[in-house]
């Protein structure tokens, strides 16, 4: 047995035997013909052909609902109209008597390396489109069959790096794992990749003509590649992968099913988002919305204050591209562990209970209004709501709805187009939440962050190793603050939602779907078990059951509960 | 000639899929755009090159225009800047 080490793109393991996929090495001749007019006949023909292959890709993708690789293969058409770099200089070459396959070889390769060579890396990696059209192009002009490369058995691929249109046409019911010695995780391969849930590796620069026809293991999990595998490593990982087939199985059901209790009642599940980058979680576990969108990475992604144009631009990437979903974007929460040069805030002894988010908000307007005004001119691409975090007063709720209208009027004086949105708020603070009937008169929906929550009831910071054995993630006043506000929601027509870390233990949800709470926001991973939880779950039980999570005699189940039982 | 400034928003720069509609949209005009960010320049229909110019966010561009709808293809350019970039 052999083991060769790469990089994992997804955690996954393949089992099988390897092929080695191989992009045909054109020979190209340099002689030189005489009916130029038919070279460059033979070049039109072939270039609407790879446009034509390229449109038809883009519309494959986006019927398959991956609008990131099918953006890949739009642009790849629009490359194919570039006169300047492309189409001349080909007929140029042609012109003084060379081939289509020729010119093309020259030409592409020249623009090719023309973006290798630049600083930047998502232009550097543009170079790969160039390639894989070039070889696009030679392929329809050697009249060759790139599907007969991958072999009618199935197989654990083995390549030097895979273009895109290349990883697109593989037939999948063959692929059982893809292997490249080249490749980074942002290439359209590992996207691809990810999105279909292959076990990939990259990066895997032992890889050897010699392995083709061996029999082999792909494990993710460990970033390696055992080829010819002894027989316990082979029972390991087959358990292994029996088991991640059983579970995807069951998780996979739940794709499309509506949340919906045995007994009949439904809560959206919704999920926590850091950034445009986790748009294709949020579609891939099939969320019902976005509970949490941290507005925090335009602040910590920029070296200075960031300008309502790129805010604008963030914000109506991810309403654009989960819409109809909704998407709650929560205002500004730096401060407390989260510092940022630019803000020049000044150092804390006791930053938790210090100066963050609305805080700091509220005592700079301006910087507040850019901020609204991005989200307000996002409002018409998607389903927004706007969420204030660490409110503990009437009034603030108040002051941050009339600056919103405030922006919202000069937006409209503008000439702004402006759509619908929501307003709700954090409730984070035990101050909140025992004020919940008074602010819920304000808003439209709370978000229960029971991280903060917790720590703040419990004056237990969450950091602190220490503390570990008085800390009790199911406190019952926390419970009870929870159980609380959604009653005092409720009582206003307000809903509520959870988007805290308790909203995904499982150990909870019925719980919290008795106290009737509207809408569960988790990590896009946790999703679909979380379905599974709700659909499994039967509150008619629970008529003649007390609440068993809220008795405050209940034994805490930290250090001391594990202690005492 | 018409010419205006533009600082980039998006976070990836001009890049491909956006920079095809530009082209798309220049090619509507008669006249000639033309980018220019430092030393570096590209037409405004010339795909891979406007691409080569490597702008990014927070990179001001100067666009020319010089032809016989300028007007009306500066005012086209600017506001698809607006929009997408």
């Amino acid at each position: 047995m052999q083991t060769f080490k790469g990089t994992k793109i997804v955690n996954g393991i393949a089992i099988g035997r390897i092929k080695i996929y191989k992009t045909p090495d054109y020979v190209i001749s340099e002689e030189l013909v005489s009916d130029i007019g038919a070279e460059i006949e033979r070049f039109e023909a072939a270039r609407v052909k790879v446009q034509e292959q390229q449109n038809a890709l883009y519309e494959k993708e986006m019927k398959e609902g991956r609008k990131d690789t099918a953006g890949i293969f739009e642009a790849h058409a629009m490359m194919l109209d570039d006169e300047d770099t492309l189409i001349d200089p080909c007929k140029e070459i042609m012109a003084e008597g060379h081939t289509a396959e020729y010119a093309v070889r020259a030409a592409f390769d020249n623009a090719a390396t023309e973006f290798s060579e630049m600083e930047d890396e998502y232009f550097r990696a543009r170079s790969a489109d160039v390639i894989d059209l070039k070889n696009s192009m030679l392929d329809v002009l050697f009249g060759n069959d790139t599907e007969s490369l991958q072999g009618t058995e199935p197989a654990i691929l083995v390549a030097e790096d895979l273009a895109p249109s290349e990883t697109v046409k593989l037939d999948k019911s063959l692929l059982l794992g893809l292997v490249t010695r080249l490749g980074s995780s942002n290439s359209h391969t590992a996207i691809l990749a990810r999105s279909m849930n292959w076990p990939t590796l990259i990066q895997c620069h032992d890889i050897a003509d010699d392995w083709d026809g061996k029999f082999a293991i792909l494990d993710g999990y460990n970033s390696c590649i055992y080829i010819e595998p002894d027989q316990k490593t082979i029972d390991e990982l087959s358990a292994k992968q029996a088991e991640d087939k059983a579970r995807e199985e069951k998780l996979k059901e739940l794709k499309g099913q509506p949340s919906v209790t045995k007994d009949g009642r439904k809560v959206k599940l919704y999920a926590n988002i850091g950034g445009p980058k986790d748009i294709q979680a949020v579609i891939e576990n099939d969320a019902e919305g976005v509970g949490l969108f941290r507005s925090e990475f335009v602040y910590l992604n920029s070296k200075e204050d960031p300008s309502e144009e790129a805010q604008f631009a963030a914000y109506k990437q991810v309403l654009e591209g989960l819409s109809p979903r909704m998407v709650i974007i929560r205002t500004c929460d730096i401060g407390a562990d989260k510092t940022i040069d630019y803000m020049q805030l000044d150092k804390e002894d006791n930053p938790a209970l210090g100066f963050r988010a609305v805080r700091i908000c509220l005592t700079r307007p301006d910087f507040f209004k850019r901020q609204l005004r991005a989200l307000l001119r996002a409002s018409a691409f998607g389903n927004l709501g706007i969420m204030f975090p660490m409110i503990i007063s009437l009034w603030e709720v108040k002051k941050c709805k009339e600056i919103l209208e405030e922006c919202r009027k000069e937006l409209e004086a503008e000439g702004a187009k402006i759509g619908k949105y929501e307003i709700g708020i954090m409730i984070e603070t035990p101050a909140a939440a025992l004020c919940a009937d008074e602010l819920a008169e304000e808003v439209d929906f709370f978000s229960l962050g029971t991280n903060d929550l917790t720590q703040y009831t419990c004056a237990i910071d969450r950091q602190s190793a220490n503390l570990e054995p008085f800390a009790n993630t199911h406190h019952p006043a926390v419970l009870r603050l929870i159980r609380e506000t959604i009653e005092a929601g409720h009582r206003h027509n307000t809903w509520v939602g959870i988007c805290g870390e308790l909203g995904a233990d499982p150990t909870l949800t019925e719980e919290f779907l008795k106290w009737g709470v509207d809408e569960l926001s988790v990590n896009p991973k946790s999703i679909l078990p979380l379905r599974g939880n709700v659909r499994n779950a039967d509150l008619s039980k629970f008529k003649t059951e007390s609440p068993k999570a809220v008795d405050p005699k209940k034994e805490p189940k930290g250090f001391f509960g594990r202690l005492f039982s | 000639m018409k010419e205006f400034k533009y600082v980039i928003t998006d976070p990836v720069g001009i890049h491909a899929r956006p920079a095809g509609l530009l082209v798309k949209e220049a090619k509507n005009f008669k006249s000639t755009a033309t980018f220019i960010k430092g030393e570096k320049s590209a037409k405004a229909t010339a795909l891979m090159k406007l691409m080569g110019m490597g702008i990014k966010q927070g990179d001001e561009v100067l666009v020319r225009i010089e032809g016989e709808d300028e007007e009306a293809c500066a005012a086209a350019l600017e506001k698809f800047m607006k929009e997408n970039f």
